[in-house]
């Protein structure tokens, strides 16, 4: 029985990395064979011809030397966004309600992480420090992060929204938005109060802006080295661990059935002895959590934040959440790959394809064009049920 | 004292009055049944005890406790267990998960795995389909795993809510058998809600018959069976 508890568990551990593995090739392999595809379409036509003056190398050999490093790039995007989908995703999954003041959920935990940063630095205990003593210091603002963030979901959840638990599916939505105005108001009246400013910029520390190589390819005669900031590898790992963790949580213990069986059907878990409020409390804080530690990975990750830093991110991991499947774990994991990954592709080739007449500004049309096409096609997300479907 | 005891008890639905003064005991080691056409406030019943529907007026005592208006997760630690109408089972989670649900309110890991081998001693079937979802299973498998599952903590008092609905007969026969099994060899006392008043009153040792929120008949299960009233309404008997 123990074994068999045991493999289970390296089962849940080893599923998501898997499914992380598989999606991020999987995502990367078709976006770069997309543009591959392009280019070896678009030979010798004015598009080629326009990147050969500008850039010196025709369109198939631009687009091959930069792959790379945009696949870099849009996974270290992808899974800041997986991290933000997560909360929205684990609401969704037991109330079916849309939590969007998740983003300043996200909001906070940035300002909570960077503001213990700053006077971390203020008093000079940043200064010159052993690389251990900066990822100490950064863990520690990452669990402030979360601790706060976390608190702050658990009480939106009491004071807005479960007064409201009967009430129409319209009703929370509106006092959702509401919070999120509220929240994001409440930090820029405690920024004011405190520090004057709503810029905050994570002080600089520790090898966090160091670049790694990764490796030096040569590609049809071309050196190309493959870097990577160190707060991008902190970024995905951190991610990886959230994703996997909250995995573990909700498919091998008994907190998690009990969320699964809440989300399934509310009463009957009543009947089962379980106490519902107590449950959809704990899915705010593990939602408010992760959002908190993802809020600390992107002001690491941007540098600077303001108090709507919440807005775009917490939009786009919307996006990806629906685009995966909203109430699905693992399609918040890859609904926020893809979008990180098309972000970045657009960012880096639109230009390039339409000869400037759009540039990288252009970046988040695509990516709600996708959530619209997404909405129209297949309104249920890559990995969704069905809607409709009832076991 | 009885093991359950309902007293003068009004339930609503918003504005519907559907128990209009509901008086009713349970003693320890019976099975009793609850008869009466649909709307009559048979489920409302067994909701109003387990917690679901907190009554206007009126008590609910679990031997001898006064358990009126406590949360529904709080009644099943006292003991009572219930079996929805339209079974419950949770779709997305296995049989082995649907089950351990039944047990969340007890602690000690070893007690559930006997209480689990013990339900499987009931439901072979059940075993054998251990690791499958629970919304793939048939219907009859499904109320096998939604009494399985009332059964998981060891309840004091079982309420069961149209076990044979939606059912074929052969189905029907088996659960009413094990009903009939539990009460015999575990002493589970069961209040059982039923459509199939035959059915019902051919295992149960008394019976209620409800009609429009009250309360209209209660007498043994044999005198219920030979009355002119309810062979007439329930049994289909001219």
């Amino acid at each position: 029985m123990r074994r068999l508890l045991n493999a289970t568990v390296l089962i849940e551990i080893l599923r998501p990395l898997g499914q992380i593995a598989v999606f991020v090739a999987g995502a990367g392999l078709i976006l770069s064979a997309l543009m591959l595809g392009m280019a070896v379409l678009l030979r010798g036509s004015t598009v080629d011809a326009t990147t050969m003056k500008n850039y010196g190398v025709d369109l198939f050999t631009y687009t091959l030397v930069n792959l790379p490093q945009v696949l870099i790039d849009g996974v270290t995007i992808g899974f800041v966004y997986a991290a933000i989908a997560l909360g929205y995703t684990m609401v969704y999954g037991v109330l079916e309600f849309i939590n969007f003041a998740h983003s300043e959920i996200f909001a906070i935990g940035a300002f909570v992480g960077v503001e213990v940063l700053i006077a971390l630095d203020n008093s000079g205990r940043l200064d010159g420090i052993p690389y251990t003593m900066a990822y100490f210091w950064l863990f520690l603002a990452v669990l402030a992060a979360m601790v706060a963030a976390g608190a702050t979901a658990v009480a939106m959840e009491r004071i807005a929204y479960r007064p409201l638990r009967g009430a129409p599916r319209l009703v929370p939505l509106i006092s959702a938005i509401g919070v999120s105005f509220f929240l994001q108001d409440a930090i820029r009246l405690i920024e004011s109060l405190t520090t004057g400013q709503f810029h905050r910029i994570i002080p600089t520390f520790g090898n966090f802006d160091q670049q790694i190589s990764l490796a030096s390819l040569y590609i049809v005669g071309t050196k190309i080295d493959l870097v990577m900031q160190v707060k991008s590898v902190i970024v995905i790992v951190s991610a990886i661990v959230m994703v996997v963790g909250l995995n573990y949580l909700v498919n091998a213990t008994k907190l998690g059935k009990a969320i699964r069986s809440v989300a399934q059907d509310r009463v009957t878990a009543n009947l089962m002895g379980i106490n519902v409020n107590r449950i959809i409390a704990m899915t705010f804080l593990i939602g408010g959590t992760l959002g908190g530690a993802a809020g600390v990975l992107f002001a690491l990750k941007f540098t600077r934040i303001d108090p709507f830093v919440g807005f775009f991110p917490g939009l786009k991991a919307f996006t990806a959440a629906v685009l995966g499947g909203i109430g699905n774990i693992t399609g918040a994991l890859l609904g926020g790959l893809v979008l990180g990954m098309l972000e970045t592709f657009s960012g880096s080739y639109l230009s390039v394809f339409t000869m400037g007449a759009f540039g990288a500004e252009y970046k988040d049309i695509l990516a709600f064009a996708i959530l619209i096409l997404v909405l129209i096609f297949r309104p249920s997300g890559l990995l969704g049920e069905q809607v409709g479907q009832k076991a | 004292m009885s093991l359950l005891e309902l007293e003068n008890v009004h339930s609503y639905y918003g504005h519907i009055h559907a128990l209009q003064g509901i008086s009713l005991r349970v003693e320890e080691g019976e099975i009793v049944t609850l008869i009466g056409a649909n709307g009559a406030g048979k489920s409302t019943t067994l909701r109003t005890i387990s917690g679901l529907i907190k009554p206007r007026h009126g008590s609910v005592r679990l031997k001898g406790q006064d358990i009126t208006g406590l949360p529904p997760h709080q009644i099943v630690e006292l003991g009572v267990g219930h079996v929805p109408e339209g079974r419950g089972i949770f779709p997305r989670l296995t049989v082995r998960e649907n089950l351990e649900m039944g047990a969340y309110t007890i602690q000690d890991r070893a007690e559930v795995a006997r209480r689990m081998e013990f339900v499987f001693g009931i439901f072979p079937r059940l075993k054998e389909r251990i690791n499958q979802k629970g919304g793939t299973l048939s219907g009859g498998e499904q109320q096998m795993l939604a009494t399985a599952r009332g059964l998981m903590l060891k309840p004091h008092i079982l309420l069961m809510d149209e076990p044979s609905m939606g059912l074929a007969p052969v189905l029907v026969e088996a659960i009413f058998e094990v009903i009939k099994t539990l009460n015999q060899q575990e002493g589970t006392t069961i209040l059982l809600v039923e459509q199939n008043a035959l059915m019902a009153l051919s295992v149960a040792h008394r019976g209620y018959v409800l009609q429009i929120g009250n309360i209209v008949l209660d007498d043994t299960a044999e005198n219920l069976k030979k009355n002119e009233m309810v062979r007439a309404a329930y049994l289909g008997v001219k």
